[in-house]
């Protein structure tokens, strides 16, 4: 089947069978490999994107049923050359260590500061509870989405 | 895994949805697809269809009225915390939908998926259960409307014939002044309840309680009510004895099952804990 929806801004036209998920459709068919898949059954939320604005996993949506929506991608949320406010306060924080869990936490952030840049230390952790992390901890990665949060007050979404 | 393979349609209407439904054996729906997609993930579900009902926007609202609360099939847990109204228009709805699953899942998944689903310990089929909800659905030979009690038949069981599709589920009418409490224990926010209760009951001038309604999740086949529980409260002052004696009632009146979360006797006693934190609650004591 034909499936035609808009990535970090682009329009792409993909045929792929109706079993292929929007996470494989992603990494195989258009080659961005930053969306990583963990379980494949919705439980690491490694595979986190945007479907227009809001955080889902890729991995329980088909590709499919993303025709005429706009996906962003760990990929559509980053720089080319400096890095991001998030991900400078990811860095700076220590917020990753192997960094496979890291597209799903930066994804799921942006989704949630975009909403609710004045969100408490409470929220940040009820909200990240649906994303794994096997190696830091969370610490971090709390300090750095809290620290983040300035950078989305502003009317450029953090973009800059 | 990678899921096994099947034909997808995605149907502009609801009679279409249903032909398809009808004229293919092991067609599936899929709205969310939050519990559908992990099922097919683990080949537990296999179905040779999916008949998608995203386009149906007609099963999308929240409606509220002078009979109750009308939750559209397609109703996200997202929509549902979003609308303010629902503090005051039914708040055990509000409340226990701040239990269910993650943040990411909460953009997907559906009331109707929920409910066709039947999880034991899923919050919308325990509410359902609790509040006397009924359940509309279409099928080839027209609509229906079915109670909740006779909804739900165990684990993952429901009455729905293999060419109908919920579109709407609705919660009777929640008067101003009706006490109620949701206790649910799991691990980790979000994750499946070991243990919930759902509870309301209304006070009489004379302060005494009447019409309880206590409704239990994640113990046994499916969400079911604490009838014994429901008769310590009826008729009396929810005070700080009582609150104890229903606990006790709790205990004795679940049958729950051991696995890998918890053993069946550490499960009887937290529901009656939850039932004691949920009178709290609900006395505001």
């Amino acid at each position: 089947m034909s499936v035609t929806f808009e990535v970090n801004g682009q329009s792409v036209s993909v045929d792929v069978e109706p079993r292929l998920t929007l996470a494989d459709c992603l990494r195989h068919k258009l080659r961005l490999t930053g969306t990583h898949v963990g379980c494949e059954h919705g439980v690491c939320g490694a595979c986190t994107v945007l479907v227009d604005g809001e955080a889902v996993r890729s991995c329980l949506m088909l590709a499919v049923q993303a025709e005429g929506t706009k996906v962003t991608t760990v990929e559509g949320l980053s720089n080319d050359d400096a890095l991001t406010p998030l991900q400078q306060a990811f860095r700076k924080h220590h917020g990753l260590q192997c960094g496979f869990c890291t597209p799903g936490f930066i994804t799921t952030a942006h989704a949630l500061l975009s909403e609710e840049p004045d969100c408490d230390a409470d929220r940040v952790r009820e909200v990240l509870s649906g994303n794994i992390c096997r190696c830091t901890g969370y610490i971090g990665i709390v300090d750095a989405v809290l620290e983040a949060r300035a950078a989305y007050r502003r009317a450029d979404g953090g973009q800059s | 895994m990678k899921l096994p393979a099947f034909e997808y349609a995605c149907p502009a209407t609801l009679g279409e949805a249903v032909a398809l439904l009808a004229s293919n054996d092991d067609a599936k729906v899929v709205a969310g697809g939050q519990s559908l997609m992990p099922m097919m993930a683990f080949r537990v579900s296999q179905p040779t269809m999916l008949v998608d009902l995203r386009k149906l926007s007609d099963l999308r609202g929240i409606r509220i009225g002078e009979d109750g609360v009308r939750l559209g099939a397609l109703v996200r847990w997202r929509d549902i915390e979003d609308d303010a109204r629902l503090a005051q228009a039914h708040p055990l709805l509000a409340a226990a939908i701040e239990h269910v699953a993650h943040y990411q899942v909460r953009n997907r998944g559906t009331v109707g998926g929920s409910v066709a689903h039947a999880d034991p310990a899923a919050e919308m089929p325990g509410i359902a259960m609790a509040c006397d909800a009924e359940i509309t659905v279409a099928g080839k030979d027209g609509t229906r409307t079915i109670a909740a009690e006779e909804f739900f038949v165990g684990a993952l069981t429901t009455v729905l014939e293999p060419d109908e599709i919920i579109t709407e589920v609705k919660l009777p009418h929640w008067p101003a002044g009706r006490r109620w409490g949701f206790q649910e224990f799991a691990r980790r926010r979000g994750d499946f309840a070991m243990s919930g209760i759902a509870l309301f009951y209304d006070v009489g001038a004379d302060g005494k309680a009447a019409n309880a309604h206590v409704g239990v999740i994640g113990i046994g086949e499916g969400p079911h009510r604490l009838t014994a529980v429901e008769t310590v409260i009826n008729g009396r002052v929810v005070d700080a004895a009582l609150i104890v004696e229903a606990g006790v009632a709790a205990t004795k009146a679940v049958d729950p099952q051991d696995d890998i979360h918890a053993s069946a006797a550490y499960r009887r006693s937290l529901t009656g804990t939850l039932v004691e934190r949920a009178l709290e609650h609900a006395a505001a004591l």
